[in-house]
């Protein structure tokens, strides 16, 4: 499984297996949502997820 | 081998169920994030059979389906239905015009016109929803004149032009929880409760899932509601009143990760089976 570092606490996040890009999760330290922006070279970079706007929705 | 181009923004849970899905299938995926991608139509090369809007943006995924329908692509759901049904009062129009019954509603513009039409349909409380979103967000539960009047005027200082549209619907007593039916194709293949102490029961919001029988009164109302707006993948909220059940909002680009234990049913599959099916007819 591939890890990185939490962009907002530092803490290592652990990618679940299957994980896509743009794919949400939450780091397990300071339980930010997260969006994987990156999968490319088994070097996976994390941002903070995009704030629910308007549209949002089903 | 048929390839479903998959539009999204952020994966959430029903994507992941839905790419896994299709790898139990003879099908293959192209996952496409609709903010990388640039729609010109003089430029662009498609490489799918047939695109799965699931974009969690309904504008982003208005336009891009519109922009893959210009070329030829089929799309799930299509630009008819998603204009329909990401809009509450055009869904609630088109079921008042088709007969399905759905609670009373009005569309008003100002406060004056706002308290005549709540008169019209049975007075307060009465609920106001923003024409478009989601979630429950923005629902309000009006009581009296005097909320009214306060939202109405916050929704004017503050809101967005689509806030300043005014869909008042009448208030319907639930007991306790609503349903959700999943209807492919015009057919209710299950439905769950959605069990709150609260008004809104939306799971986004707390509601509890459960499983719920799909009945004949509940496959036929569901059959309706989706031919009044277009079919293809829907999912109807449904209230149960005293003079049956009523169809309240319908969803064109439905989350069904919490349902598909309760129910049993793999939603996601029959998702996928639809786009085959829709493929292969092309």
């Amino acid at each position: 499984m591939l890890k990185t570092n939490c962009p907002t606490c530092d803490a290592q996040v652990t990618l679940p297996k299957n994980t896509e890009e743009s794919e949400i999760i939450s780091c397990s330290e300071c339980h930010t949502r997260l969006v994987v922006t990156s999968l490319k070279r088994n070097n996976p970079t994390l941002e903070e997820a995009p704030k629910v706007e308007e549209d949002w929705g089903e | 081998m048929i390839t479903i181009g998959l539009l999204h923004s952020t994966i959430r849970g029903d994507e992941k169920l839905i790419i896994e899905a299709a790898k139990k299938r003879d099908v293959k995926i192209k996952l496409i994030d609709v903010r990388e991608e640039i729609f010109n139509r003089k430029t662009y090369r498609c490489d799918f059979d047939v695109a799965l809007e699931r974009c969690v943006s309904t504008v982003k995924g208005k336009h891009a389906t519109y922009f893959y329908e210009s070329l030829n692509i089929p799309v799930i759901n299509n630009s008819s239905v998603t204009t329909i049904c990401e809009d509450k009062f055009v869904t609630s129009l088109m079921l008042q015009k088709a007969n399905v019954p759905t609670p009373d509603f009005a569309m008003v513009f100002n406060a004056d016109q706002a308290q005549q039409a709540i008169k019209q349909i049975g007075g307060f409380p009465t609920v106001i929803k923003p024409p478009l979103g989601s979630w429950g967000r923005l629902l309000a539960k009006v009581n009296d004149i005097d909320a009214l009047e306060t939202i109405l005027e916050h929704k004017d200082v503050l809101g967005s032009p689509h806030q300043k549209s005014f869909y008042i619907q009448k208030y319907i007593k639930k007991p306790g929880r609503d349903i959700r039916s999943f209807v492919i194709d015009g057919v209710t293949i299950c439905a769950i409760y959605r069990d709150s102490p609260h008004w809104i029961t939306n799971t986004a919001r707390g509601g509890v899932a459960t499983n719920c029988p799909v009945t004949k009164e509940l496959s036929k109302i569901s059959k309706k509601a989706s031919d009044a707006v277009g079919g293809g993948i829907l999912s109807m909220d449904v209230f149960e009143t005293e003079e049956g059940l009523q169809i309240n909002e319908i969803n064109h680009t439905t989350e069904f990760k919490n349902s598909e234990k309760p129910t049993g049913v793999s939603i996601s599959g029959a998702i996928i089976d639809y786009c085959i099916k829709t493929a292969k007819n092309l």
